[in-house]
C-alpha cells in the first residue's frame, strides 16, 4: 500500500524542471524590473516562452490543444511562478478566463478560443466583480437583454485582472429572470470603456463599464445552464492556485530572511545567532508549512473530491495561506529592518503580493466564515454506542 | 481529506474503524470519552483486547508482536483508536520501552520483558527526567557504580508518569562522568520492588496523580538489566525521542476535543441566541479546524516521505508536528473554557477518578475542562519543550 496523495509524475517532474530552469534564467530580481518596466507592465517575450514551454495551456484540456495537467500540479507550478514573482497573466488569462471558457463554453468555442490560448495569442480577463460585491461571487447587478440577434450588456465591473491587455473579455451579466450569464465580449467593441491600473503589487487590473454593448447571440458561452455553478468552481481554482502561489512567495520570503540572517552583522556577530530571531524564523517555516499543506488538500479535493468536500478545502486552503502570508511577510519585513520597507530589496515586493493574494477572492476572515457556514472540517465525534459500518 | 488517501489505504482504515467502534467496552468509552481515567487493571484489560487481536504494539518489530504495517497504516490505526474513543495504548511501555528493548537489548532481555511490555504485566515507568534535568537532559546526575555483578544506583527521577502503577523502570543512569556529560550514560531496567526505592507523589495542578518523584538509594540491580553497552544511552535515548515525536501532532485528540466544544456550544446561549452562532466562537473554531486539517496533511507528507526514504526514519519536521500539534490541542482546551465560561468552574472531586458527582453541580460533558486546560499546559513542555522544538527546527532546517 503506497500514498498515492502526493504522487508526481515523471512528465511533471520534467515539466517542472524547465519551468524552474527557465525562471531561474529568465526571472531574476533585476530581470524582473525589466519585465515590470516593459509597456504592458509585463514581458510579452516571457509570455512567448511561457507558451513554447507549454505552461499557458498545462491545465487546459488536451483536446483544446492543452496538456491537461490534473490540479495537483498546479502546487509545484504555481510555486515556482510565485517565488519568481511572476508578473505575466497567468493568473488572468489560463485560469480564470480559460477556466470559463472550458466549462461553460460550446465545443466550437472551446475549439476557436482555447487552442489561441495555450499558443500565448490571445489573452483573457474575467469580468466579473463588482465594486459592491465584496467578496460575494453572486452579487452580479450588470444586466444582459436580449435584443433580436444580439445581447445589450449595461453595468460596471470592477478590478478586472489583466484587462488592460486582454484580447478578449468574460463578462458575466442577469438576463431578464435573473438568472447569470457569461458572454463573449470584444474590449474594443462600442460602449466597452476601460480605465486601466495596477494594483498595489504592480499587477495589471482594470475598472470595465459596459455601455449599451451588443455581443452576438452566438458569444454567449451557454454549454452549461448554470454559469454561476461556472463562476464559483473557476473561483475555486483561482483560490487553489492563488494558495499554490502565495506558498511560493512565502517561501521566497523565508529564503531571503534566512540569507539575510546569515549574513547581516550586528554588535560583532551575525544576527542569525540570536536566538528570538531564530526562533521567528521557525514560526516563520511552521506557517509556511501550514500553507503548504492546507493547499496540497486544497487541490487534492480540486482533483478527486465531492463538492462538498471541495468547498470546504479550498476556503480553508485560502484561509490558511492568509494568516500565513500576514505572518510570513509581515516577519520577513521585520527581520530584514529597514531594508525590507524599500523598494529597492525584492522582499518587500514579495510583501507586496503576498498581501495582494491575502485579499484577492476573499481575505481569512471570509473564508473562515465561509467554511463555519458549511459546517467546519471536524465533524460530530461517534457516540457512546458502538456503531454499526 | 478522504481525497488524500487511496481506496486501499480507505479499505484497511474502514477495517480499523470496525474493530475500534465494536472492541471497546461501553464502560471504557464512557470513560474515554468523559476524560475520566482509567484504573490500571482497566488499562490491563484494554492492553488484552488489544494483544488478542494482535494490535497492541503495531508499530514493534513483527517477530515480537508487531504488525509490519507501514507508517502511514500505523498514523491511521492511531487515529482510529482515538475516533471510536477507545483508551490510548500506555505509550511507556508500546512506544518507548518496548522499542528500547527491541532496538538495543538483548536476546535474554526480550524474550523476558517484551511479552510483559505488551500486555502490561509489566509496567514501565520513564526514569528520564531528574529535578536538575528537564529540557537539559544529559546533565542528569543518578548515578550507577558496579560492585560485582550489580550495580549499585543512587539518586532522585523527576515527572515520572504513573509510577504508582509501575512494576519496573528503565531508568537513565550516570555510569561516568568523564568526557562529554552525553557520553557517560547507561540504560538500566530497574525493578520498582527493589530495596531503595521510594515513590512520593505529585499533585498536578488538575488536582490528580499522574506524576512522581522516585527516589534511589543504593539500589542493586544486576548487571544482567543493563539494556545495551555502557555509556551508549544517549543516543538510544535519541533514537526514542525521535519516534516519541511522530506521534506528537495527537490531530485525533484535538479533533475529539473540537467535537465536543461543538456539542457544548450547540447547548448553551449566550445574548439569546445558541454559542454555536456566535461569530467569535465560529471565527476562532474554523481557525483551529483549518490549522489542525493543515497540519493532518503535514502528517501525511511526513510520512509519506518516510515511507519513500526506506531506513531512515529521522525527520527533523517531526519537531514541527510535535510544535504545531501540542499548541493546536491547548488551544482546544482553551476554546473548551472560553464556551464553557462558569460552567466550568465547579470542582468536582472524584469524578476523574470516574465517580459519579452525586449533586450533579454541572452536566458531566462541563466536568473535566478546566481540569484538562490546566494539566494539558505541559504538552508543550514535556518531551522537548516548544522552544526546544524551535532550537531543533532552526538548526536542522534552516541551519541556523
Amino acid at each position: 500500500m503506497t500514498t498515492s496523495a502526493f504522487f508526481v509524475s515523471d512528465e511533471h517532474r520534467l515539466f517542472q524542471d524547465s519551468v524552474d530552469k527557465y525562471l531561474q534564467q529568465q526571472y531574476s530580481f533585476s530581470q524582473r524590473l525589466q519585465h515590470a518596466a516593459a509597456p504592458d507592465g509585463w514581458s510579452r517575450k516571457v509570455w512567448a516562452d511561457f507558451a513554447d514551454l507549454g505552461l499557458i495551456g498545462y491545465w487546459l484540456p488536451a483536446d483544446y490543444g492543452g496538456y491537461g495537467a490534473p490540479p495537483l500540479t498546479m502546487s509545484s507550478v504555481m510555486e515556482a511562478l510565485g517565488k519568481a514573482l511572476v508578473l505575466e497573466p497567468i493568473l488572468p488569462t489560463a485560469i480564470l478566463g480559460a477556466g470559463c471558457i472550458e466549462l461553460a463554453g460550446r465545443p466550437e468555442q472551446c475549439a476557436a478560443l482555447l487552442p489561441s490560448v495555450a499558443q500565448g495569442k490571445l489573452l483573457l480577463a474575467l469580468a466579473h466583480a463588482e465594486e459592491h460585491a465584496r467578496y460575494d461571487l453572486n452579487a452580479v447587478r450588470c444586466s444582459a437583454v436580449r435584443e433580436g440577434a444580439h445581447w445589450l450588456l449595461n453595468g460596471e465591473k470592477f478590478m478586472v485582472l489583466g484587462a488592460p491587455a486582454a484580447d478578449r473579455l468574460i463578462a458575466s451579466a442577469r438576463m431578464d429572470g435573473g438568472e447569470m450569464a457569461l458572454f463573449l465580449v470584444n474590449p474594443r467593441a462600442a460602449g466597452v470603456r476601460i480605465v486601466p491600473y495596477i494594483t498595489q503589487d504592480g499587477h495589471q487590473a482594470g475598472n470595465v463599464t459596459f455601455d449599451g454593448v451588443r455581443v452576438d447571440a452566438p458569444d454567449r458561452l451557454d454549454a452549461c445552464a448554470d454559469a454561476a455553478a461556472v463562476i464559483e468552481q473557476v473561483a475555486e481554482r483561482a483560490v487553489a492556485a492563488l494558495c499554490a502561489e502565495a506558498v511560493g512567495v512565502m517561501s521566497r520570503m523565508l529564503d531571503l530572511t534566512v540569507d539575510y540572517l546569515g549574513t547581516r552583522k550586528q554588535f560583532g556577530v551575525k544576527i542569525g545567532s540570536f536566538q528570538v530571531l531564530q526562533h521567528r524564523a521557525v514560526d516563520m517555516l511552521v506557517a509556511l508549512d501550514q500553507a503548504r499543506s492546507m493547499t496540497l488538500g486544497a487541490l487534492a479535493a480540486l482533483e478527486r473530491g465531492r463538492p462538498d468536500e471541495r468547498r470546504r478545502m479550498v476556503a480553508a486552503a485560502k484561509a490558511q495561506a492568509g494568516r500565513s502570508a500576514r505572518f510570513v511577510g509581515q516577519s520577513a519585513i521585520q527581520l530584514h529592518g529597514g531594508i525590507g520597507v524599500t523598494m529597492e530589496y525584492m522582499v518587500g515586493h514579495c510583501f507586496l503580493r503576498s498581501s495582494t493574494i491575502e485579499v484577492l477572492f476573499g481575505d481569512a476572515e471570509h473564508h473562515l466564515a465561509r467554511l463555519a457556514s458549511l459546517g467546519g472540517l471536524v465533524g460530530p465525534a461517534l457516540e457512546g454506542e458502538p456503531a454499526n459500518v | 481529506m478522504d481525497s488524500l488517501f487511496s481506496a486501499s489505504e480507505l479499505a484497511f482504515r474502514d477495517e480499523l474503524r470496525r474493530f475500534f467502534r465494536s472492541a471497546v467496552p461501553d464502560g471504557m468509552r464512557r470513560k474515554v470519552r468523559l476524560g475520566q481515567n482509567l484504573s490500571a487493571q482497566e488499562m490491563r484489560d484494554w492492553h488484552r483486547i488489544l494483544d488478542a487481536k494482535g494490535w497492541a504494539a503495531p508499530a514493534w518489530d513483527a517477530a515480537w508482536g508487531g504488525t509490519g504495517w507501514n507508517p502511514m497504516q500505523i498514523h491511521m490505526y492511531r487515529e482510529e483508536l482515538h475516533m471510536a474513543y477507545a483508551p490510548t495504548p500506555f505509550a511507556i511501555n508500546i512506544s518507548l520501552a518496548g522499542p528500547l528493548i527491541i532496538a538495543f537489548g538483548s536476546d535474554e532481555q526480550k524474550a523476558r520483558f517484551l511479552p510483559g511490555i505488551k500486555n502490561l504485566d509489566y509496567w514501565f515507568a520513564q526514569g528520564f527526567s531528574e529535578p536538575d534535568a528537564g529540557s537539559d537532559l544529559a546533565s542528569l546526575r543518578t548515578h550507577a557504580v558496579q560492585d560485582g555483578d550489580s550495580y549499585v544506583v543512587t539518586g532522585q527521577k523527576a515527572w515520572t508518569t504513573l509510577a504508582q502503577h509501575a512494576n519496573w523502570m528503565f531508568t537513565l543512569v550516570r555510569t561516568s562522568s568523564e568526557g562529554r556529560k552525553q557520553d557517560g550514560l547507561t540504560f538500566l531496567l530497574i525493578d520498582m520492588s527493589s530495596p531503595g526505592v521510594t515513590v512520593r507523589p505529585v499533585i498536578s495542578i488538575d488536582r490528580d496523580h499522574h506524576v512522581n518523584e522516585v527516589f534511589l538509594d543504593n539500589v542493586r540491580v544486576p548487571v544482567a538489566n543493563r539494556v545495551g553497552e555502557e555509556g551508549r544511552a544517549w543516543s538510544y535515548t535519541k533514537y526514542l525521542l525521535t519516534q516519541e515525536r511522530v506521534i506528537g501532532a495527537r490531530a485525533a485528540m484535538t479533533k475529539l476535543k473540537i467535537a465536543k466544544i461543538k456539542e457544548a456550544a450547540a447547548k448553551l446561549m449566550e445574548n439569546g441566541v445558541p454559542l454555536s452562532d456566535r461569530p467569535w466562537l465560529q471565527s476562532r473554531l474554523a481557525a483551529l479546524e483549518v490549522e489542525l486539517t493543515a497540519l493532518e496533511i503535514t502528517t501525511i507528507r511526513v510520512l509519506a516521505e518516510m515511507q519513500s526514504r526506506a531506513g531512515d526514519t529521522f525527520d527533523p519536521k517531526s519537531s514541527m508536528l510535535k510544535l504545531k500539534g501540542s499548541e493546536l490541542y491547548q488551544r482546544a482546551d482553551e476554546l473548551l473554557v472560553d464556551v464553557l465560561g462558569p460552567l466550568g468552574l465547579p470542582y468536582t472531586p472524584g469524578f476523574l477518578q470516574g465517580e459519579d458527582d452525586a449533586e450533579a453541580l454541572v452536566p458531566e460533558w462541563a466536568r473535566t475542562a478546566m481540569q484538562k486546560y490546566f494539566l494539558n499546559r505541559a504538552t508543550t513542555i514535556y518531551a522537548g519543550s516548544a522552544e526546544v522544538q524551535h532550537n531543533i527546527l532552526a538548526k536542522a532546517i534552516l541551519a541556523l
